[in-house]
């Protein structure tokens, strides 16, 4: 399982699951710990960089304001900039990714090399964007939230293991789980790399027809 | 942010709690005939639901703006797609346009681009509801949709924009959606959704005179706190809401979001339907009347059951301010910041990250505190009663000369009303301009971007670390609060 960041994004445009990622199932990680609350959109990927017309480059301004001093140095003392911190699996305080629907935070995080982010608590809007970029959002207990945070704390190294297909997400420093709670749609969305649109594509006659029931409704 | 038993002592006071239901159920499917106004309009839009996955939901309006729509047109194009129903989708350019000198081509070229990228999107699929910079129905795409009649009761409605919600002002299902959900509408006017939990939120009373329905939004998301409505979809109701003009109800759902509420949406009453009658894209004649009986019905049963329910007293309410960092660290303008011991453990790292960045400290007051900025406009505040709230306020007086001021309208037919009612003479006589259309200084992706340190009084919806720029502090207040900030250069109560 490989822990560097940066990775390849280029399946935001090919519409199959990161490599390594999904397709397998689960993935074995070290984490990048952000005990911050209330995270929002607008500390994710700042306003300014959203003038792209692709989903390309996102994950270099991901926390650009927390990251970056305005001459462009790294912030020493973020996590991201700090060496002892990798990984695939953010971890972050509650009610994360709330305010702006951008769903440049998704691919910001996406791009960066991120497959999951753990917390307690996710806004609604960020949660679809993140299952819509291969990214899986996990909900946690507060407790097994603050205990994730304890154990990264101790020791860097420590990793969570995180099986779609079982639904399950483990503490390896503590040996405790707890489930991941998912539909069986999106689930299998990820497995297979499919998308909403594709599912929507293929329901053109549905469509037509609620369309023409409408018409006559009222 | 508060400590959650202090939270609950307010609840007791003054809400009760009706025992939450879990996700996907139907009012049908809790045993009970009744159905809330949210559940009648959903129910009406389902084109088919995926076992143990989400609902595929009709769009009857789609608005879309240059940010977060050509990624979208992108994917269109690498799929070998068409706009499914174009004349259902309302373009109008916003988010990155100067609000100075529109006539000129824009200065930043990163800017330009993307709104040239918009424009030849519109072109290239046909869309034949386009409104670029300079039009007449250009603005602000919360403030152009129900000016222009585009939004009507009943309605779904998304918008690649959290405040889409603004559109509930009018008894819609109106939410934000991402880019991806932008394509699923341009290719198939569906999406897939999760059914939201229910929540009416009922303000008993009338807010007191030189209160606005802002500071009554406020006061509620400090109440419940920036992420105290996630998952559901909440009905605004009481004699306090039914007495706001549609305008202020579209401020109350406009900010629906800030406390992570899908979507929030008031019936339609007599207030509505004054408001809509006679508007562009309003239906005519015969099928006004036919759509006039349909919005009749659009009320939740007396019966229906919410998943939860909250009572407020808007004669509580005070003029508002924020001192954090997000709209839910709110309190009364002569009120005092919480201090450490009042904010829960697990809270008080992101409560002093909040304040450091402030430059506030625990316990302070802030009424007298000076102020560099004021920003009036946004799709919270921008519309033409917030103007003459805040002209009627200035008339008279000066602009303070520590201000520098900000009065962006929400839309050209705004400003033309501005200058219609002579308000624009008004204000330039206190010191004020009046400047072009656009989200402006909300969200700084044009050039109006408050300098790192200063403090701005600010309509918008957002008080986010670097929102309104880089380093920028912004204290969130309703048009009054921010009309009293400019002429005394600091912050004051706005007695009339």
């Amino acid at each position: 399982m490989q822990t560097s960041n940066n990775t390849n994004n280029s399946y935001l445009s090919s519409q199959t699951p990161p490599s390594g990622g999904w397709g397998a199932g689960s993935l074995i990680s070290s984490v990048v710990p952000l005990p911050i609350e209330n995270v929002d959109t607008d500390q994710i990927i700042p306003a300014r960089f959203l003038k792209a017309t692709d989903k390309k480059g996102f994950g270099d301004n991901l926390f650009a304001d927390w990251r970056f001093n305005k001459d462009g140095s790294p912030k020493t003392e973020f996590v991201l900039n700090d060496p002892n911190y990798t990984g695939e699996i953010l971890v972050a305080g509650k009610n994360f990714g709330s305010g702006s629907s951008r769903e440049h935070a998704a691919w910001a995080i996406a791009g960066y090399g991120f497959k999951v982010v753990v917390s307690s608590f996710f806004a609604d809007i960020f949660r679809n964007n993140a299952l819509n970029n291969g990214v899986l959002p996990v909900v946690v207990s507060p407790e097994f939230l603050a205990e994730i945070f304890e154990s990264v704390n101790k020791d860097s190294k420590t990793t969570l293991k995180v099986d779609l297909k079982s639904q399950t997400i483990i503490n390896n420093a503590t040996g405790k789980s707890e489930s991941i709670e998912i539909n069986s749609y999106k689930k299998d969305c990820l497995l297979n790399g499919f998308d909403d649109i594709d599912y929507l594509l293929s329901k053109k006659e549905l469509i037509e027809e609620w369309e023409k029931k409408a018409s006559t409704a009222h | 942010m508060r400590k959650e038993k202090d939270k609950d002592n307010d609840m007791t006071t003054n809400t009760k709690q009706i025992s939450p239901s879990g996700f996907n159920e139907s009012s049908a499917e809790r045993g009970r005939g009744a159905s809330t106004l949210f559940d009648k309009i959903w129910d009406a839009h389902v084109v088919s639901t995926i076992e143990d996955g989400p609902t595929q939901l009709y769009i009857d309006r789609h608005f879309c703006h240059e940010v977060t729509s050509p990624q979208a047109f992108n994917g269109l194009r690498e799929r070998g797609l068409k706009v499914f129903r174009p004349e259902k989708t309302t373009m109008t350019a916003d988010h990155n346009t100067p609000t100075k000198d529109q006539h000129l081509p824009v200065k930043d070229p990163v800017s330009r681009r993307q709104l040239e990228a918009f424009a030849k999107n519109a072109e290239e699929f046909n869309m034949p509801l386009f409104y670029p910079l300079g039009h007449e129905k250009n603005g602000v795409v919360h403030i152009i949709g129900p000016e222009n009649g585009f939004t009507q009761p009943g309605m779904t409605i998304v918008c690649g924009d959290s405040h889409t919600s603004t559109h509930g002002a009018f008894g819609t299902i109106a939410f934000g959606i991402g880019t991806s959900e932008v394509e699923m509408v341009l290719a198939t006017q569906c999406i897939l959704q999760s059914r939201p939990k229910t929540m009416r939120i009922t303000f008993n009373g009338r807010i007191k005179p030189g209160v606005t329905s802002k500071d009554l939004a406020l006061y509620m998301i400090s109440k419940l706190t920036t992420g105290g409505a996630t998952g559901y979809f909440v009905e605004y109701a009481g004699e306090a809401i039914r007495n706001l003009t549609m305008e202020e109800r579209m401020t109350v759902c406009n900010l629906s979001i800030e406390m992570g509420a899908r979507g929030g949406l008031i019936a339609p009453d007599e207030t509505t339907f004054n408001y809509m009658k006679g508007r562009e894209f309003m239906p005519k004649g015969e099928d006004w009347e036919r759509s006039l009986a349909y919005w009749k019905t659009l009320k939740s049963d007396e019966d229906a059951v919410f998943d939860k329910e909250l009572v407020f007293n808007a004669d509580d309410i005070q003029p508002r301010i924020t001192y954090g960092t997000n709209p839910g660290m709110g309190m009364g303008i002569n009120e005092s910041i919480p201090t450490l011991d009042q904010i829960d453990e697990a809270g008080r790292i992101s409560f002093k990250k909040s304040l450091d960045y402030m430059g506030f400290k625990p316990g302070e007051r802030l009424l007298g505190k000076k102020i560099d900025y004021v920003f009036l406009g946004s799709c919270t505040n921008g519309r033409i009663e917030d103007f003459r709230l805040f002209t009627n306020y200035i008339k008279g007086k000066k602009k303070a000369d520590n201000i520098i001021a900000w009065l962006v309208p929400g839309s050209w037919k705004v400003r033309k009303q501005i200058e219609e009612e002579g308000l624009d003479k008004i204000l330039e006589e206190a010191g004020f301009e009046i400047r072009e259309p656009g989200c402006s200084a909300c969200l700084a992706m044009n050039d109006d971007k408050i300098p790192a340190g200063k403090y701005a009084v600010s309509t918008t919806n957002r008080n986010f670390e670097g929102r309104q720029g880089q380093g920028a502090r912004t204290i969130l207040a309703g048009p009054l609060v921010a009309a009293a900030a400019a002429v005394n250069g600091k912050i004051t109560m706005p007695t009339p």
